[in-house]
């Protein structure tokens, strides 16, 4: 299981938390002026990387904040988390 | 090659099992192919098998980082069906399990298909509900599929808790007596001898690092053990689509999650069907061996690590011990992750690309062993016509511009 560093709580284990997938991620502020492709790339595309990945973190079961987390998806060390 | 039979069974044993041919040659990759086939899963092998038998293209590689079947194929629950809910997938699937039924034959392999059906429980009103609407769905697309409620379900399973005190009660469950379960490895096995024998390069111990194109069409793929030209480049990389994508410029609508699957010490035969239950994560069967087969649900974080989390597992065991109590002082003997591709609504891909000549088959989220034969079937018609088959033109990539999403989260089974 892994230890997460909540940036108000501190450290907590996993199952407090809850994943919010790929962070910086941001909502077009005029969807209208996009193509089709373009939308469909926000609403689904993802990096997925192997590798160092930037991502959302819910502390649901604590102070239930969101933050960003740095997180390697091979061998799943957190380098960092922060507040968003 | 050889074709098996009980007689070269006889005539090997006699001979000390000295004189078994190699199920398929190890040769060097050559300069250059008609299509190479990233990926040497079944779905690869099975690709480059219908390639050659189908449409008559021999010069085929197959290229495999690891060995045969050492990814996802050898890593699922090795259950087969074909009961979900929308209709583009009910005849994806179906497809697969008219393949599955005559397969072993077809391979001279035997793959060990066994149909011994596989129940979907219904724990709550809404579950019974769905169950209803799901095989109603089947019917209608011509698949076998029934509504049995708990008193056949305890008389087919008597081990299954369906006392009223039971802490998921089991209020009936949907049941297809085609479905079952097949031998995982022997699958790739299975089509990765038969395709050798019909001219296709397996290749093991060679990982693509890049794809090489050339003005919006690809030109061949570069390799660990050196370049190869290629016509046409056909990846399928379960749990690795991203990163393959990556190295053509593309994004793909895909998360990779780590998923578990477990095995028991054998047993005496216990459990003569499949018991899936989506509601509380839980799949089992008893392999011919007599371990317990249990699946998991999938992490719910990105994962590349072939390993899941120890919460994943106590969740799943405490499930499948409230369903089969008398389970409960069984010891485990394996535990082990696999990545699965996850795609937005749960269906596959299996689709052209913007890049010419260069083909995907990914997305098949926590689905994929029950579709081996007919995904390589239907890859293999779009990548010889260079166009889909009406089976799988459904699931383009271009269903995520469109907006025509195959919503199959609930036929799915395992919660993603």
């Amino acid at each position: 299981m892994l230890l997460i560093k909540c940036p108000w709580c501190g450290e907590r284990a996993e199952t407090e938390f809850s994943y919010g997938g790929e962070a910086g991620i941001k909502r077009p502020l005029e969807p209208d002026k996009l193509t089709d492709e373009e939308w469909a790339d926000y609403l689904f595309n993802r990096s997925n990387p192997k590798g160092a990945h930037h991502e959302l973190w819910n502390h649901a079961g604590g102070c239930r904040r969101w933050f960003e987390a740095e997180r390697d998806t091979v061998t799943y060390r957190i380098a960092v988390t922060r507040e968003l | 090659m050889k074709k098996y039979s009980a007689l070269s069974l006889v005539r090997n044993a006699l001979g000390h099992n000295r004189h078994w041919q190699p199920a398929w040659r190890k040769p060097a990759p050559k300069q250059e192919y008609d299509v190479v086939v990233v990926g040497g899963g079944g779905h690869g092998l099975a690709t480059a098998y219908y390639l050659a038998k189908e449409h008559g293209i021999r010069n085929v590689a197959v290229l495999e980082k690891g060995w045969v079947g050492g990814g996802n194929t050898g890593r699922n629950t090795t259950i087969v069906r074909s009961n979900y809910l929308w209709t583009e997938a009910s005849l994806l699937y179906e497809k697969s399990m008219q393949l599955w039924e005559g397969l072993s034959q077809e391979l001279n392999y035997n793959v060990m298909f066994s149909q011994r059906g596989v129940y979907n429980l219904g724990h709550n009103l809404q579950d019974m509900r769905d169950i209803e609407r799901r095989v109603s769905a089947n019917r209608l697309n011509g698949i076998d599929a029934e509504v049995v409620g708990p008193a056949e379900i305890s008389k087919a399973i008597p081990l299954l808790d369906t006392s009223a005190s039971a802490r998921y009660p089991v209020l009936g469950a949907s049941l297809q007596r085609r479905a079952g379960v097949a031998r995982h490895d022997a699958v790739a096995w299975g089509f990765a001898r038969a395709a050798d024998a019909l001219g296709v390069d397996i290749i093991e111990q060679c990982e693509v690092t890049g794809i090489r194109r050339n003005g919006g069409r690809v030109v061949g793929v570069e390799t660990t053990r050196g370049n190869v030209v290629a016509n046409k480049v056909a990846v399928v990389v379960a749990g690795h689509a991203s990163v393959l994508a990556e190295m053509a410029g593309m994004r793909l609508p895909i998360e990779s999650h780590p998923l578990q699957a477990f095995v028991s010490e054998p047993l005496k035969p216990a459990l003569d069907t499949v018991v899936m239950s989506g509601a509380v994560h839980g799949y089992i069967s008893q392999s011919d061996k007599g371990e317990l087969v249990i699946g998991a649900g999938i992490d719910a974080y990105n994962g590349y690590g072939q390993r899941g989390s120890f919460q994943t597992i106590e969740h799943t065991m405490e499930a499948i011990v409230a369903l089969f109590p008398s389970f409960s002082r069984v010891r485990m003997l394996r535990q082990w992750g696999g990545i699965v591709d996850v795609c937005p609504d749960a269906c596959p891909i299996i689709s052209k690309t913007p890049v010419d000549g260069l083909y995907f088959n990914c997305g098949w989220g926590t689905g994929g062993f029950k579709a081996t034969p007919g995904s390589g079937w239907a890859f293999a018609h779009t990548i010889a016509r260079d166009q889909p088959h009406e089976l799988n033109a459904p699931f383009s990539l271009q269903r995520f511009v469109s907006g025509a999403l195959i919503d199959e989260h609930g036929a799915a089974a395992v919660a993603h």
